[in-house]
């Protein structure tokens, strides 16, 4: 049985459907991630798990049980909030106390849990620290500390990461995982940061306008975006409308307005005459002289118009000849050998029968 | 170097004059006419007199001889305690309230907060003479029920009881406005917090909004217990005979028997006395704040 489900949940503000019939499940000791862009509804799902807010329709289970009637206090769960909201007037070690403290554990083992707790987010040495004497890396551990100190059953995050500067970020990132794998604790995660996403999670469920568009591990999420929202959102993508010509069992042959016809692998259910679009992602897209790369099933001509170097990769940007820009990402193994192309070239840009995917409107 | 020492003795040297000016000139000619005796009709005597200085302890051994000097120190600070204490509980709901309703109605109930300082002050204290008078309503009401218990009935007006309720009116909205002003500041992400970590609303009250609003209890404290320590209008009023007051008392030196000296002495123990417990508070309040 999954630790948690919510089934069918709606919730609607005037107007606005915020969550429009959201079903997933969480299984215990996972981490599990929500992923979309700004106002898709992600915290509103925290907040009535969390208990905050109530659905409008649907049911959220924990353990199998209804927990509607639950009020926030009682449901064996915490959420780390964006802000932190640590409490101000307390210590690092009596804010992480403080769960224990309401269950009405022992102050003997309050102390010896809460010093167990720090050490593992290596804040021994701040524990008579206030909020305000922290940095913000601190002020997250104290939060995270505070919010695992008592075992909770389910760890909510709500953008944990999204106040802190990009360096200390992928500090945290890689202590989040360690944590949630030490502490074994299931986390519901919150970002719209597609790389976090990808980086950290068991599973994602990518949103979009209150409704769940997919729901797999981050290698599928990447790989087999299931339509066009997923695809777009998560890392870069070319993306052309194409239209079905032949389903030919596993291969499907595309063609594609003012460019010609494309060869691409069928996963997804199709049939010919169908319209959407080819997706391809930069890294699977090869760029060479105007001669080179006859074996790959998948050739076309331009010139290139842009290109970006930032260090380990360049990405080039080739205008073919429906005017499409096509991005093609090459790795800068050999040092120096930065830009092969010059803006103005005329180039081939190719890709195997294997790469690229057809997506439903 | 010294364009800098220049730039601070201009930017201190104004406020400096004005505390010296005002506030340690006037408490020093006053620290002096303790010392001095009595004139023949009144006010102060000579200092120089008879080739001599005229100074003496008299007053000071006149407080400590009599009790009844202590008493009514003792006295007025119970009730300057009692009436901080219930505007601490009074004014608490009516702020938290405040904070609580939609912005729009926000400066409306401040308004009425202080609506009472338009209408003179002593016309609302003699209005609780009529209200806690032997006719009242109010007082009919009491007794009725005092009597249906079978006790003898009670006279509301010109009593301890009487001086209370009309100190608390008076120093409310001395209490309501820095609780308003510190409880207003809170981030309500707060008390979610808490909520979501365990704890029920009574908890929620006295581990967050409760030690978070100690700053604001402790401003409205001393705007309230100095105050009443110094008032004579209410007592004077409201109280009986018994109930006389340090401020009472203080007055009487200056505008009844021109005792000037001994009235001098008196506002001097006053102020050393607000002064001790200013320390003690402030010693026993460092901790909770330092993180304000
Ligand atoms: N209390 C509320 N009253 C009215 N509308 C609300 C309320 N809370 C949220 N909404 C709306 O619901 C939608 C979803 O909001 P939500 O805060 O869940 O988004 P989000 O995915 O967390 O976005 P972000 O990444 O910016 O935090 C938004 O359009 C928001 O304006
Ligand atoms: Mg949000």
């Amino acid at each position: 049985m999954a630790l948690l489900e919510l089934r069918n949940l709606t919730r609607r503000f005037g107007n606005l459907t915020a969550i429009d019939n959201v079903s997933l499940s969480v299984e215990a000791g996972e981490f599990f991630t929500l992923l979309g862009p700004s106002g898709c509804g992600k915290t509103t799902i925290l907040r009535m798990i969390a208990g905050f807010d109530l659905p409008d329709g649907g049911e959220i289970l924990l353990d199998g049980k209804d927990i509607a009637a639950t009020p926030p206090e009682k449901r064996p769960l915490h959420t780390v909030f964006q802000s932190y909201a640590l409490f101000p007037h307390l210590s690092v070690a009596d804010n992480v106390a403080f769960p224990l403290r309401m269950s009405k554990v022992s102050e003997q083992e309050t102390r010896q849990r809460v010093k167990e707790m720090l050490e593992t987010v290596h804040l021994a040495d701040k524990s008579d620290a206030f909020p305000h004497e922290l940095s913000g890396g601190q002020k997250q551990r104290v939060a995270l500390a505070r919010g695992l100190v008592n075992k909770p059953r389910l760890l909510l995050l709500d953008e944990p990461l999204g106040a802190l500067d990009h360096k200390l970020r992928e500090e945290m990132q890689i202590e989040l995982i360690n944590l949630q794998r030490n502490v074994g604790v299931t986390f519901v995660f919150v970002t719209h940061s597609q790389p976090e996403a990808l980086a950290l999670s068991h599973r994602i469920a990518v949103m979009n306008e209150g409704r769940v568009e997919q729901m797999d591990s981050p290698a599928n999420i990447y790989s087999r975006p299931s339509n066009r929202f997923v695809a777009d959102f998560i890392g870069d993508i070319n993306m052309m409308n194409a239209q079905i010509d032949v389903v030919d069992g596993m291969q499907l042959r595309l063609s594609v307005a003012g460019l010609g016809a494309i060869v691409a692998p069928a996963h997804i259910e199709t049939s010919t005459g169908q319209a959407g679009a080819f997706a391809i992602r930069p890294e699977q897209v090869v760029i060479g002289a105007p001669d080179e790369h006859a074996e790959l099933a998948n050739r076309f001509s331009g010139t290139l118009r842009d290109f970006l170097y930032v260090g380990d990769v360049t990405t080039y940007k080739v205008e073919v000849t429906n005017g499409t820009l096509i991005q093609a990402l090459l790795p800068n193994a050999a040092p120096g050998k930065a830009r092969f192309f010059e803006l103005g070239d005329k180039v081939t840009v190719a890709w195997s029968s294997e790469s690229g995917m057809f997506l439903h409107e | 170097m010294n364009r800098e020492r220049i730039t601070r003795w201009l930017v201190s040297g104004p406020p400096f004059v004005f505390m010296v000016v005002f506030f340690v000139l006037p408490a020093l000619i006053m620290v002096v006419a303790s010392f001095r005796f009595p004139g023949e009709h009144g006010g102060l005597a000579p200092m120089f007199e008879n080739g001599t200085w005229q100074f003496t302890l008299e007053t000071y051994q006149f407080f400590f001889s009599d009790f009844i000097y202590t008493e009514i120190f003792l006295k007025s600070f119970l009730i300057a305690g009692l009436t901080t204490v219930i505007c601490i509980a009074m004014a608490y709901p009516v702020a938290l309230l405040i904070t609580r309703v939609p912005k729009r109605f926000r400066d409306v109930m401040i308004l009425l907060v202080v609506l009472p300082f338009a209408s003179n002050f002593l016309i609302r204290v003699y209005a609780w003479m009529i209200i806690l008078g032997p006719q009242s309503a109010f007082s009919i009401a009491i007794n009725s029920v005092v009597t249906a218990f079978g006790f003898e009935p009670v006279t509301l007006l010109f009593s301890p009881f009487a001086v209370i309720v009309g100190m608390v009116y008076v120093h409310l909205p001395f209490m309501v406005l820095p609780l308003y002003t510190n409880l207003e500041k809170h981030d309500p992400i707060l008390l979610d917090a808490a909520q979501d970590l365990g704890a029920n609303a009574w908890k929620r009250f006295w581990k967050v909004t409760w030690p978070l609003s100690l700053p604001g209890v402790y401003a409205g404290s001393a705007l309230v217990f100095i105050p009443v320590l110094g008032m004579f209008a209410v007592p004077d009023i409201l109280g009986g005979t018994g109930d006389i007051l340090i401020g009472n008392l203080i007055k009487e030196q200056f505008l009844g028997t021109r005792d000037w000296p001994f009235g001098s002495m008196l506002s001097i123990m006053l102020t050393l006395a607000v002064l001790a417990i200013a320390a003690l508070a402030m010693r026993f309040s460092r901790k909770s704040l330092s993180y304000a």
